[in-house]
């Protein structure tokens, strides 16, 4: 479906120069914003960057699910495609080849993480407006987009580039636009400026820790290309700097996806950040740090090695339990909104977790499936949120009281992402939760399964608390007018929503894109769906 | 023993950065000492990439003597030469690589180039992190981490809901 409409509609160029493009267009752009001063225009360039970005995202889904004849038969008709296998796009950077220049490849695992990351900025960037304009100086509006857009640069480079230093690269960028953007809620809560200064040391020792690891495996192999690097290392694998680059980056990666223990700089730096940025950075940051986390664990390395089947049941299994359980009593006894949804974020990056160390193709492509639906909910849940924040100000739960009634259709669409947290079926979290639950029983993992159960009840009594408030008290100050967030706000909030029940009552489609994806790391002899 | 801690003097210097910079990032209240912890222990990382990039008894990686000329195709050949030359160093002093022979033994430039962009990396992380710094001051009046924190938790509790005092017992 998709194929035809890349070979029909997109150009020539766009096809062949879609890998950079999608990364340089909106950094280009952020360097414009600097020089704009209307905030307004800001905004309107940023959302037309990142929908260039959404729109070179699809046309590599659309190579990437080429089958080999019609990869043929477009380049008969002169169109060059960068595809070196059917389902493998290797763009060369300047045209230096691959093992010694920087490659940007993309296959089934990362082309839908790039499809993800550059919808739900796009979706952020055109809901943003309202809620930067109450929060941020206006004077600073452009800087703020254009630091929003160098994010969102970062964030696309970690998802498609093939080079591991550049990886790096790309994950510091996008980082320290991330504690930039962080410190700027600081003009509605000054914690913000502790939080990002937390979230700055963590996040600079996780890289720092990231390329120390790597430094070990080009030690090792003598590559940075992450595919010369997977060719090499089987024959490494007694090598202690092999696995002490493993280790490393593992931490590193680990302590970017906020994998517990190492989330503490999460819930203070998703609390107090301006609500735009809580929005973007819960929907995409951890998700990207997890999928490089998942490069390396299952295409760099490979889940044959022994200290890596070691990793997953000593140390990636036992983590993302103790997230599921221990964040979500974290979750329940908070009395903020937004920090109980952050906390619920780390118990939610325990599942991934979970899915990832369960090392069969079906439990990879659970968590990979949870990694999608997560980042709908949590994008809803927080852009509902903003709404309310614009509004009425505080993020108290008990603010929340008997705002069913004065702002139905912003709570209504919250509720729908918060069921899909419980997991409720008819909503994208069931689906996940089950496949999740089905995976961990194959692998004979019982009491995975139970503990997503128990985790799963943890969340009724979170969401159920806030919901409670909205829906069934009256309102904390009864002179308060009916008010809904404005319009810009609410079209993406219930794209959002309408996402988590269409996945709810029909995963096929982004399922299908998790099981290609899980596919292309495992090999054809990846064992059974 | 004692050989082993001759043989190895640059890694134990980068041991022994690194362990420094990690314990005072973590050990240091105030704010700008843990960033000069992290920027020590940042550093242990650059030398380390350093000294994985020497070569022994190579020179620096610029092509001198018989070499010169001989690579018509761009430095692109270079580069890999350099890579295949920290993989098998140590054998001869010549390197089969492209179908050329070098006469020289060079060390491997990629490193540094990698370091380059790790020290810019690093300058603009320490710069946002000075920043940061100014507006907690600004803010809070004192850059000792606990002293911030005690005042948030006396705010949050001077506001008088007893959800608030929970906030701070749960921390």
């Amino acid at each position: 479906m998709i194929e035809t409409l890349i070979s029909s509609i997109a150009p020539a160029w766009a096809i062949a120069h879609a890998a950079p493009l999608l990364v340089v267009v909106p950094m280009m752009m952020a360097t414009v914003l600097v020089f704009i001063p209307s905030g307004r225009l800001a905004w309107l360039l940023s959302i037309v960057s990142t929908l260039a970005s959404t729109l070179f995202a699809l046309i590599l889904l659309g190579l990437v699910q080429l089958d080999a004849r019609a990869g043929y038969d477009l380049l008969v008709q002169g169109i060059d495609t960068n595809l070196i296998e059917p389902g493998i796009v290797s763009y060369a950077l300047g045209g230096w080849v691959p093992p010694v220049g920087i490659e940007f490849r993309v296959d089934a695992l990362n082309a839908f993480i790039l499809l993800l990351v550059t919808l739900v900025g796009f979706l952020a960037a055109v809901f943003s407006w309202p809620t930067v304009n109450a929060e941020i100086r206006t004077e600073k509006h452009n800087l703020f987009y254009a630091a929003y857009l160098v994010c969102f640069t970062g964030l696309t480079g970690v998802a498609i580039t093939g080079d591991a230093f550049n990886l790096f690269v790309f994950l510091e960028i996008s980082s320290i636009a991330t504690y930039v953007l962080v410190a700027l809620g600081a003009t509605r809560d000054r914690r913000a400026l502790p939080s990002a200064f937390n979230y700055l040391i963590m996040g600079t020792i996780g890289a720092t820790f990231y390329v120390i690891g790597v430094g070990f495996l080009y030690a090792a192999t003598g590559t940075l290309n992450m595919a010369g690097m997977a060719e090499q290392l089987p024959d490494l694998l007694d090598s202690r700097t092999v696995q002490a680059g493993f280790a490393f980056i593992i931490v590193g990666l680990g302590l970017k996806a906020a994998m517990w223990p190492l989330h503490q700089w999460l819930p203070g730096a998703y609390a107090y950040a301006p609500s735009f940025v809580t929005t973007f950075l819960a929907a995409t940051a951890t998700k990207v740090a997890l999928y490089a986390l998942i490069r390396f664990l299952f295409s760099v390395f490979s889940p044959e090695f022994a200290f890596e089947t070691a990793s997953f049941e000593f140390i990636f299994m036992p983590l993302g339990i103790a997230a599921m359980v221990m964040c979500s009593f974290q979750a329940v006894f908070q009395t903020d909104v937004r920090r109980t949804l952050a906390y619920s974020s780390v118990a939610q990056v325990g599942y991934m977790l979970l899915g990832v160390a369960i090392a069969t193709a079906a439990g990879l492509s659970a968590g990979l499936f949870h990694l999608v639906n997560h980042a709908l909910m949590k994008g809803g849940l927080f852009m509902a949120v903003a709404g309310i924040v614009i509004t009425y100000q505080g993020t108290r739960i008990s603010d929340f009281a008997g705002l069913g009634r004065s702002a139905p259709w912003t709570m209504t669409a919250f509720a729908i992402c918060g069921l899909s947290l419980i997991g409720v079926p008819l909503t994208a979290g069931f689906q996940s939760k089950v496949a999740l639950l089905a995976a961990s029983l194959d692998k004979g993992w019982w009491w995975a399964a139970a503990i997503i159960v128990f985790s799963s009840v943890l969340a009724v009594i979170y969401v159920g608390r806030i919901l409670e408030h909205v829906f069934f008290r009256p309102p904390a100050n009864p002179r308060k007018l009916r008010k809904e967030a404005p319009v810009v706000l609410l079209v993406p909030l219930w794209i959002m929503a309408g996402a988590n029940i269409w996945i709810g009552i029909d995963p096929s489609f982004v399922f299908g894109l998790v099981q290609d994806g899980a596919l292309v790391v495992f090999g054809p002899g990846g064992g059974p769906l | 023993m004692f050989e082993l801690f001759l043989t190895h003097g640059n890694y134990w210097i980068i041991f022994a950065l690194m362990m420094t910079g990690l314990y005072i990032t973590f050990a240091a209240t105030n704010l700008i000492k843990r960033l000069v912890g992290l920027s020590v222990f940042q550093t242990s990382v650059f030398l380390f990439y350093i000294t994985l990039s020497k070569v022994y008894g190579g020179t620096a990686p610029i092509l001198i003597g018989d070499d010169i000329g001989k690579k018509g195709h761009g430095g692109s050949t270079d580069a890999h030469d350099a890579a295949q030359a920290v993989g098998g160093a140590g054998e001869s002093g010549a390197y089969e690589a492209a179908g050329t022979t070098l006469q020289n033994v060079y060390s491997n430039p990629l490193p540094h180039v990698l370091i380059l962009t790790a020290i810019v990396v690093g300058v603009a992380t320490l710069a946002v992190g000075l920043a940061i710094i100014v507006r907690i001051r600004e803010a809070y009046g004192t850059i000792e981490f606990d002293e911030v924190h005690s005042i948030d938790i006396e705010v949050s509790i001077a506001e008088g809901s007893d959800d608030a005092a929970a906030a701070g017992a749960a921390r």
